[in-house]
């Protein structure tokens, strides 16, 4: 499968390409060859993972991990070596096809959307620079190789957040990113260098006799992984740059912040799983704990944005803590008995791609119709755009988990995992589940459904109240529809995978069966969240809806500020770390160190002002204290 | 040849420091030169009187004369390049306007 080189390379080559030449490039050069390369790169992928589960399983019931290049990097001492190369397992095999697709899309889509804009090459370069980054993560054969791309796909997130660099929003939202993911990974590279000191190498799978000596430290070093992996992956309470996030380019929100980095956190554990499950399940659980709150943190702020982009991120947000949680429920290796988080944890992350990648391109497409953000600008969107709607619609049925779209499938799997955790935990996710239902259709309302903002703005028009007639919503150009209709397929018919089949916590093949008291349980909640959501926004925002603003007001306006958690993090930044800590530190390097190397160039300085008159620039001086010199030579020579 | 050589190393002391005087104290350009020229002179002469007196028949003090003569006439024509130039530039050849060179 030496082929594979090749995902890496072409993206690569075409990020240098459209970096270096792009600004002499016409657009639809650059957005042309970013797009075939993007082809060409799901075309190697699909076959890849086609070839790899086609290759079979070996003689113990798994499908083997096959290393197509290794090479040694930067040898570090006797054993500890870093590698660089590409390995193949049923997970990366996985990833490569959510990557690429969920690219390819974006790219198709990008076209249309960001047509005209200024920067559209840099744009196409910066998206190439991404997929290589993931896709390089995804088949990293060692920890480091993935911390290596892991930094990378940092950098291409922070580069498209502030794609817009004019508008000081996205900068502040890309600088916010960077450092807080930044912080993140300290954590990381501090649990890689206590893993590779310890086990003494940087493999995922180290031999069992080392890792015996190594028992002790390792769920410290895990821990600190998940750290990292909780900042990528917007963990509470490190989850507050993912929203601001929303200030790039909508295509990039679904690229990178909604199907593909942000799940970085949730495959590194799923990377690491064997370890966790044998040597640190005490931080699995840490990990469920932190999951679910999360979760349910997420899904109550999602429930009162007005920005649809926010309200989406709110949601991968909660989602992608339903991937943690069901990685943190796992008890055991073998999916039979308590292993089955793992198989549902990757399904939900493939399913949540689809409809999320889907999600975020139908708001996009919104939001090139309307020429806003904010959910007061929508409404009664229905008519004008029908093929986004009905995409927006699939995708919301199935991220609420109604059979027979994707989402119910993975999410329910998710939920047996957890009431074979423990009782409450189900539960606790079941809610959370049913909140998810709400709050997608409570947005689906709003833009689609209610009094159309363009109407009303026409009726004023037409009676003269206003100067300007309103612009009127369209439906996007096919470059950004077929898109959303592809992805929405995928979504129909992607529960039906048999995912146990191709990946599952011990690699051995497990047969997904619906358990049917929790699925009729998640269906009944769903529905009621689509219920309420009914009542509540069908028709605008109904009496009972203002009624219930008016009796939570303190709650609702306290979730809408996210529950002050970034003002927590200013405060704990601004005022403890930079007045505590940062400030004495600062005063000791400007007043001590500094002062000390000032000492001596002022006293270097002093010394030069003295001798400085000796060159006087006067020949006949020279010649004098030449003179004298050779004189007091002579008179040494001549008397000693 | 019956002059002593005291009177002849005495000549030559009398012409460096009349040299190693006007260098020190004359502040025209030639004048400086033709100081240095007189330096070199004295030497000259130092060469030619030891060989003379001290190791008559042989050749070396002659040569090295010689050679000085040589090198002062190429080191004139230099200098004498060199104070057209500041001439040229400073529209002076007193030595003080030759300050600003230590830059």
């Amino acid at each position: 499968m030496e082929y594979t080189i090749l995902i890496l390379i072409l993206p690569l080559l075409s990020f240098l390409l459209l970096g270096l030449a792009g600004k002499i490039m016409p657009h639809k050069v650059a957005g042309t060859i970013g797009t075939l390369t993007l082809v060409a790169v799901t075309a190697l992928s699909y076959y890849a993972a086609i070839e790899y589960f086609a290759a079979g399983r070996d003689a113990s019931g798994v499908f083997a991990e096959t290393m197509p290049y290794n090479f040694h990097w930067l040898p570090l001492g006797d054993t500890l070596c870093i590698d660089m190369g590409i390995l193949i397992s049923p997970i990366s095999a996985m990833m490569l096809i959510v990557i690429s697709t969920v690219s390819l899309m974006v790219h198709i889509y990008s076209l249309g959307y960001m047509e005209g804009e200024r920067g559209f090459q840099r744009y196409y370069a910066f998206l190439s620079l991404f997929t290589f980054s993931m896709l390089g993560l995804v088949v990293a054969t060692n920890i480091f190789q993935m911390y290596v791309f892991w930094e990378l796909v940092g950098v291409s997130s922070y580069l498209l957040i502030g794609f817009y660099y004019t508008k000081p929003a996205a900068i502040a939202a890309s600088k916010k990113a960077f450092i807080v993911t930044r912080f993140a990974d300290l954590f990381f590279l501090i649990g890689i260098l206590i893993y590779g000191y310890y086990t003494g190498t940087y493999s995922f799978t180290p031999q069992t006799d080392v890792l015996a000596t190594a028992g002790a430290v390792l769920p410290t070093a895990l821990l600190l992984m998940f750290i990292g992996g909780a900042g990528k992956s917007a963990m509470f309470p490190l989850h507050i740059w993912l929203p601001d996030a929303m200030e790039g380019p909508t295509p990039v929100s679904a690229l990178i912040h909604a199907a593909t980095m942000v799940v970085a956190g949730v495959y590194l554990v799923a990377r690491m799983f064997p370890l966790f499950i044998g040597y640190a399940p005490e931080v699995l659980h840490i990990i469920a704990y932190v999951g679910a709150f999360t979760a349910l943190y997420a899904a109550i702020v999602a429930c009162v944005q007005t920005d649809i982009k926010r309200v989406l991120a709110f949601s991968t947000i909660s989602q992608i803590a339903f991937m943690m949680v069901a990685l943190g429920v796992c008890t055991s290796a073998d999916p039979h008995e308590g292993g089955l988080g793992y198989m549902a944890s990757m399904f939900h992350l493939f399913t949540h791609a689809m409809f999320k990648g889907l999600l975020f391109l139908g708001a996009g497409s919104i939001i090139h119709a309307v020429h806003s953000n904010e959910k007061s600008h929508m409404g009664g969107l229905r008519k004008y755009m029908p093929v986004t709607h009905i995409t927006f619609l699939i995708a919301c049925l199935a991220i609420a988990g109604i059979p027979p779209f994707s989402g119910f499938f993975s999410k329910d799997e998710i939920l047996v995992a957890c009431y074979n955790f423990s009782t409450p935990m189900g539960v606790f996710m079941s809610i959370v589940a049913a909140m998810t239902a709400f709050y997608m259709f409570r947005l689906y309302y709003l833009i689609f459904w209610g009094k159309s903002h363009y109407e009303e703005q026409l009726a004023l028009y037409e009676r003269g109240a206003c100067d300007h007639e309103p612009h009127k919503p369209h439906e996007s150009p096919a470059r950004m529809t077929i898109p959303l209709i592809i992805l929405a397929a995928i979504t129909c018919v992607a529960g039906f995978i048999p995912f146990g089949e191709f990946i599952s916590s011990n690699g051995r093949a497990y047969t997904i069966h619906i358990d049917k008291g929790v699925a009729t349980a998640s269906i009944i909640l769903a529905a009621a969240g689509i219920a309420l959501a009914t009542i509540m926004y069908m028709k605008g925002e109904s009496r009972i809806t203002a009624k219930i603003n008016q009796v939570l007001r303190t709650p609702i306006k306290a979730a809408y500020h996210r529950f002050y958690m970034d003002e927590v993090w200013m405060f704990i930044t601004k005022k403890i770390i930079f007045k505590g800590i940062s400030a004495p530190i600062a005063w000791f390097d400007r007043h001590i160190v500094d002062g000390s190397l000032d000492l001596l160039a002022k006293t270097a300085q002093k010394a030069g002002a003295l001798i400085r008159p000796m060159q006087s620039g006067n020949v006949q001086t020279y010649s004098i204290w030449f003179l004298a010199g050779v004189l007091l030579i002579s008179a040494i020579l001549f008397f000693l | 040849m019956n002059i002593p050589a005291e009177y002849l190393l005495i000549l030559s002391a009398v012409l460096f420091f009349i040299g190693v005087f006007g260098f020190f104290t004359r502040r025209n350009l030639v004048s400086l030169l033709i100081s240095t020229e007189m330096m070199l002179n004295a030497v000259d002469i130092n060469f030619a009187v030891f060989n003379a007196y001290c190791h008559p028949g042989h050749l070396e003090g002659y040569i090295f004369s010689l050679f000085g003569i040589g090198v002062a006439a190429a080191e004139t024509a230099v200098a004498i390049a060199i104070i057209i130039n500041v001439y040229r530039n400073f529209h002076s050849i007193h030595i003080k306007r030759l300050k600003n060179l230590k830059y």
